[in-house]
C-alpha cells in the first residue's frame, strides 16, 4: 500500500512535469512526420512508416525513461523531499519501488499514446496493421522497463547528470553487445572470457528490438517472446535488487 | 548501556565520521554524544552552525546511520517501523513536492501512514486549521512564502499525531509573527503532551519554550540541564548602579568596589563585581549626598553561556559599557 502512495505520487509527479509533455509532442511529430517521409520513397512508404514509427516510440520513450528516471531518487535527495519520507514508516526499498512503479505507469500511458499516434497514422495511411506490431511494442514497453531501473540504480549513488550520462551509454552499449561476442570469437582465451563475462553482465538490449520481424513480416515464436519478456524481468529485479541494497546503506545528507 | 523505556530520546557515545572529497577525508560531526529527552517535555538542541545539530537528528530520524554508539527511541531500535510510526520530523528549510496542493500533500503522508477516506479528510482539515493555512489548501506549495511551506511543513510532521515532534531549526528563516506562531505551536504541543524536540541557533527562543536544552559544539555537548541552571551558570552575578551628581572624593570611594566607570556629563554607570558589594556601594552613594537613578543585577542568559563555550572567554557582559 505504501508502494503504491508513492508510486501514485511520482505519477502525479510526472504528469504535473512539462519536459514530459514535450517529449510526448516530438514523439507523436515524429510518428507523424513519417507520412510525409514515405511521400519521398517510392513504393516501400509502408516499412517507412513503421520502421520511424517505431523507432520514435523507442527513441522518445528511452529520453522520457531516462530524464525523468534519474530525477526520481537523485531530486529527491537534493531537494531533501526525502528526508520526510524515510522518517515516516515506510522501510527504503519501499521508497524505490515506488518510484519505479511511478515512472513506469507513466511510461506505460506514454507508450499507449505514442502507440495510438502511430496506429492512427497506420490507419490513415491504409497500412495493414498486423500482430507483430503489438508484440513489438510490447518489447519496446520491456525495454523500457530495464532502462529505467538502470536509469534507478545510477541515481542511487551518483548526481542526476552523471546518471543521465551512464545509462545513456548504457542503453547505447545495450544495443552493441552482440559485437562483444563476434569481436571475442577472434581473440585469445582470456580475452574472449572477458568479452562474453561484459556480454552476459551488460542488458542484451537488441533482444527487445522487432522492429525488423515488423517491417519484413517475420515471425516469432511464442516460446520465444515468453523467454525474452522473462529475460527482461529478470535483469530489472536483479537491477532494483542491487538499487536497494545501495540505497539500503546509503545516508542522506 | 540498556535503553530505557521511560526515556523517549536516548543515545549513548554517539559519534558521526564523515569522509569527504576525493580522499575520504574524514571529518567527525558529532562526538561521543549523550543525550536524553524524557516524555512531555520540550528540549532544546542548541549550537552554532556547524555543530553537529542536524547531523544528530537525522541519525535519530534514520536518515544517516551513526559511526559507532547508540541510540534509541522510546527504547527501541532506530530503524523500527513502530518507532517511526510514533514520530514526526520537520527537516531544516524543506524542499517539499512543489507540485502538490497543501491538501494532496498532507494527504500523501497521511497515505503513508494508512490513513485513508474521511478520517484521512477530517485529520488533514484540522492540521489546516491548527497551523492556519485553510485559506491555502488548493493552493500548490511552488507559490508557498517561505513561512507558509514551514507551516504546512509542521503539519506534516503532526499528520500522524505523533508522540515525538522533531524540528530542525523551526524558527529560522521566519519573520518575528512567524517565529511567535511556531512558539506558540510548540507550546500547544506540549500541553496536548507531546514530546518536542527542536534544534536552534536562537538562544532567546530557547529560553522562552524549554523545561531543558542541551548545548553542542564542534559535535561535542557542552552543557546540558535544565534553562534556569544554565542561565544562572551563564550569569556574571554583576550589578549595574547608574547614579547622579557623584563627587570626586565618592567616586574615588567607590572605584575599588567597580569593575568598570562610564561617565557621560552628570550621569555615571557604574559595574560592581558582584552583588556582595552592592551594600558598601550604596553606602558611599548616600553618604556622597549623589542619587541613584537605578540598580540592575545582571540576569544572565543561554547567550552569555553559549558565548563563554564558544569563544572559551567569559561573558560579555563584563565587557559591555
Amino acid at each position: 500500500m505504501k508502494i503504491l502512495s508513492i508510486a501514485l505520487n511520482t505519477f502525479r509527479e510526472n504528469l504535473r512535469d512539462k519536459l514530459l509533455y514535450n517529449l510526448l509532442v516530438f514523439a507523436l511529430l515524429m510518428i507523424g512526420s513519417s507520412v510525409l517521409l514515405s511521400r519521398l520513397t517510392l513504393g516501400e512508404f509502408h516499412r517507412l512508416i513503421l520502421d520511424l514509427g517505431l523507432g520514435s516510440i523507442n527513441f522518445f520513450g528511452v529520453l522520457i525513461a531516462i530524464f525523468v528516471g534519474i530525477g526520481l531518487v537523485s531530486k529527491e535527495i537534493e531537494k531533501k523531499t526525502i528526508y520526510t519520507i524515510v522518517s515516516k514508516p515506510v522501510a527504503r526499498y519501499q521508497f524505490l519501488l515506488g518510484k519505479y512503479l511511478g515512472l513506469t505507469i507513466t511510461l506505460f500511458v506514454n507508450t499507449v499514446v505514442m502507440a495510438l499516434g502511430l496506429l492512427l497514422v497506420l490507419y490513415a495511411q491504409a497500412v495493414p496493421i498486423e500482430g507483430m506490431l503489438f508484440k513489438a511494442l510490447a518489447l519496446i514497453f520491456v525495454e523500457f522497463m530495464v532502462i529505467t531501473a538502470v536509469a534507478l540504480l545510477f541515481s542511487t549513488f551518483t548526481s542526476a547528470t552523471l546518471s543521465a550520462i551512464f545509462t545513456l551509454a548504457m542503453y547505447v552499449i545495450g544495443h552493441l553487445t552482440a559485437d562483444l561476442k563476434t569481436f571475442g570469437a577472434k581473440m585469445d582465451d582470456l580475452s574472449r572470457g572477458i568479452l562474453n563475462g561484459i556480454y552476459y553482465l551488460l542488458p542484451n538490449l537488441e533482444r527487445f528490438n522487432l522492429k525488423g520481424h515488423v517491417v519484413h513480416h517475420l515471425e516469432i515464436s511464442g516460446s520465444d517472446l515468453i523467454l525474452i519478456v522473462v529475460y527482461g524481468a529478470t535483469y530489472t529485479a536483479f537491477l532494483l535488487f542491487t538499487a536497494s541494497l545501495i540505497f539500503h546503506r546509503r545516508d542522506f545528507r | 548501556m540498556m535503553p530505557n523505556s521511560d526515556l523517549v530520546v536516548q543515545t549513548e557515545q554517539l559519534s558521526k565520521v564523515f569522509r569527504v572529497g576525493f580522499w575520504g577525508k574524514r571529518v567527525t560531526a558529532v562526538e561521543g554524544l549523550n543525550l536524553e529527552v524524557r516524555p512531555g517535555e520540550v528540549f532544546g538542541f542548541l549550537g552554532p552552525n556547524g555543530a553537529g545539530k542536524t547531523t544528530t537528528l537525522k541519525i535519530l530520524m534514520g536518515l544517516i546511520y551513526p559511526t559507532s554508539g547508540n541510540a534509541w527511541l522510546f527504547g527501541r531500535d532506530l530503524g523500527d517501523p513502530q518507532t517511526k510510526a510514533r514520530l514526526g520530523f520537520l527537516p531544516e528549510s524543506p524542499y517539499f513536492y512543489d507540485y502538490l496542493t497543501s491538501r494532496e500533500f498532507l494527504g500523501f503522508y497521511g497515505h503513508l501512514f494508512g490513513l485513508w477516506g474521511a478520517v484521512l479528510g477530517k485529520r488533514v482539515d484540522e492540521l489546516l486549521e491548527l497551523v492556519g493555512m485553510t485559506h491555502a489548501k488548493d493552493l500548490q506549495l511552488r507559490k508557498f512564502s517561505k513561512g507558509m511551506l514551514q507551516r504546512v511543513g509542521i503539519a506534516q510532521a503532526l499528520i500522524n499525531d505523533p508522540e515525538l515532534v522533531v524540528l530542525d531549526e523551526p524558527m529560522s528563516g521566519l519573520d518575528p509573527i512567524g517565529r511567535k506562531e511556531v512558539r506558540d505551536l510548540i507550546l500547544r504541543l506540549k500541553e496536548s503532551g507531546k514530546t518536542v524536540l527542536f534544534s536552534s541557533h536562537i538562544l532567546h527562543d530557547a529560553e522562552v519554550l524549554c523545561d531543558r536544552v542541551a548545548m553542542i559544539l564542534k559535535g561535542r555537548l557542552v552543557a546540558c540541564g535544565r534553562v534556569n541552571d544554565l542561565m544562572d551558570q551563564g550569569a556574571s552575578h554583576q550589578v549595574e548602579l547608574v547614579v547622579d551628581h557623584l563627587t570626586p572624593e565618592g567616586l574615588d570611594h567607590l572605584r575599588p568596589l567597580a569593575d568598570k566607570v562610564v561617565m557621560q556629563g552628570d550621569r555615571m554607570l557604574v559595574v560592581l563585581k558582584s552583588q556582595q558589594q552592592v551594600g558598601g556601594a550604596l553606602e558611599i552613594i548616600r553618604s556622597a549626598k549623589a542619587s541613584l537613578v537605578s540598580l540592575n543585577p545582571q540576569k544572565g542568559s543561554l547567550e552569555d553561556l553559549f558565548i563563554r563555550e564558544v569563544t572559551g572567554h567569559h561573558s560579555p557582559s563584563e565587557n559591555r559599557a
